[in-house]
């Protein structure tokens, strides 16, 4: 039997198929199985530094090793989880460690759809994950970790409040898909320092912060509103929205009520 | 020069795969608003084609003829869930902003097409020079559009301020045109432009225009018909 005969054979193609298929799934699951635990370590560490830079204990152009970032952690950062619906601490029945509200969110068991809202959040997580921002034993600042849609992607964020649980302390993005150089600024370190000072709420206890057009003063000028993006109209109002809904009554609105209450009790 | 050399550098000027055969532009569009993405998008491109090249030559006698492309893909795709899951192993950040264009390696029209046009008809050794050549004439390609587009479109190289900009304080203003997709046409047409005014060989004539289908290689010996790859095959 010659050889071209042979490797035109049903069976040989059959286990040729067969081989090469072993071989490569061989090499894939070893590299996916053997580089799982550095993996996941980077995306830990990458959650962690953009938690610390939203609290403002990272420099923006810092760069931490992977340790030195974990024990910054650990030292000023508590992660609580709250019950979205009623805004109470719900650490008992969750672990904060080992916790992933994007999983969690993508489980019909541990998230229910979210109700019609103009950031296009689908579905909302039962436990969030917040963090406390700690100074001797005192809550400084909290964390809250916000979605929403802009122009092409949600963009994903995490906004700092003041214990006040009013004014905005920080606010980072740190993944999202809006045009690099316009709604792509979100990014930007010199837009996001123009939020620190505003006023999320406003007197009747609505949520009134907004980006509008153009520039605005400082805070103690314009408490309400941040500059927009210049030609990014449409991200800037995602950004708007995102705010409206994380901070309304469907998302963290009871839980700051409470943290408020209980921050006022505590002083 | 030997053939392997021929392999080697062949593919950097005269026959350069985006240069001249306008294969793999997809990637070069993407990636190459920076330079630091564009360096490790370069290095993973080479080293899946190094290893796709070489491990597809030294099969090329003992794969079917009638599911060659499938093997090959196979092969190659393998090696590209590899090269992701290792940068986002030991460069997650990078990982991050190439976040799908390192998975779409696996179209990389340069890739298939070095495993058809030139692995599946020769050794493993010169395989490899090719496999390197194609790379290098890719990546030079790569960097000198990343140049342009970071330094206009974001006044910076690898990330470093260069042309201070007027958001910044500075006098540069950026141009908006270089960061979108678009750009990297403008740049890649120059560059062909200008390959094309040296080495006038290049040059197509008017009259027969050739139409470069995405992986068919056009400069590589044809695809191997039956009786060619019988030819090639040792006699059992």
């Amino acid at each position: 039997m010659s050889a071209p005969d042979r490797k035109n054979s049903v069976p040989y193609i059959l286990g040729f198929a067969m081989a090469v298929c072993l071989a490569c799934a061989m090499l894939v699951a070893t590299a996916a199985v053997g580089l799982k635990p550095l993996q996941e370590r980077n995306a830990r560490v990458d959650r962690l530094t953009r938690v610390l830079e939203v609290a403002g204990l990272i420099g923006r152009t810092e760069r931490l090793s992977a340790e030195e970032v974990i024990r910054r952690f650990e030292e000023h950062i508590e992660p609580r989880i709250v019950d979205l619906e009623s805004g109470e601490y719900n650490d008992g029945a969750v672990d904060p460690a080992t916790y992933d509200p994007r999983e969690a969110t993508s489980d019909p068991s541990q998230s229910r759809p979210a109700p019609s809202n103009e950031a296009r959040v689908s579905r909302l997580p039962i436990n969030a994950l917040v963090y406390h921002v700690k100074k001797e034993g005192q809550v400084e600042q909290v964390i809250l970790p916000i979605r929403g849609y802009g122009l092409w992607s949600t963009m994903y964020g995490y906004l700092a409040m003041k214990r006040d649980g009013r004014t905005i302390s920080g606010i980072t993005f740190y993944e999202h898909g809006e045009t690099p150089g316009l709604g792509g600024e979100i990014e930007n370190p010199r837009w996001q320092a123009k939020w620190p000072g505003r006023k999320a709420y406003g007197p009747g206890g609505k949520v009134r912060i907004e980006v509008v057009k153009g520039a605005v003063g400082p805070p103690e000028e314009a408490p309400y509103s941040v500059d927009g993006l210049s030609g990014a109209t449409i991200t800037s109002r995602g950004v708007t929205n995102t705010l409206d809904f994380w901070l309304g009554e469907h998302a963290f609105g009871p839980y700051l009520d409470k943290f408020r209450t209980h921050q006022g009790a505590s002083t | 020069m030997s053939k392997a050399t021929d392999a080697l550098t062949e593919p950097l000027f005269d026959d350069n795969p985006i240069g001249r055969q306008v294969l793999g532009i997809c990637s070069a569009l993407a990636v190459t608003t920076m330079l630091s993405t564009s360096v490790v998008m370069c290095i993973a491109v080479t080293a899946v084609l190094l290893v796709s090249n070489v491990s597809i030559s030294l099969l090329r006698n003992h794969i079917p003829p009638s599911i060659r492309i499938i093997v090959q893909l196979t092969i190659i795709s393998s090696l590209v869930i590899v090269t992701d899951q290792v940068l986002q192993a030991y460069a997650f950040r990078i990982s991050k902003q190439l976040s799908v264009f390192v998975g779409l390696i696996i179209t990389n029209c340069i890739i298939m097409g070095r495993a058809e046009g030139f692995a599946m008809q020769n050794g493993p050794a010169a395989s490899a020079m090719d496999a390197l050549g194609n790379g290098l004439g890719y990546s030079w390609i790569l960097l000198v559009v990343a140049f342009f587009r970071e330094l206009f479109g974001s006044g910076k190289l690898f990330g470093y301020p260069v042309l201070p900009l007027t958001t910044e304080g500075g006098w540069y203003e950026p141009n908006g045109l270089m960061v979108l997709s678009p750009a990297a046409f403008f740049v890649i047409g120059g560059i062909i432009w200008v390959l094309r005014a040296v080495k006038t060989a290049q040059v197509e004539e008017e009259s027969v225009v050739e139409v470069h289908e995405e992986v068919v290689p056009t400069a590589a010996p044809a695809h191997p018909k039956p009786e060619a790859a019988r030819e090639i095959a040792p006699a059992m």
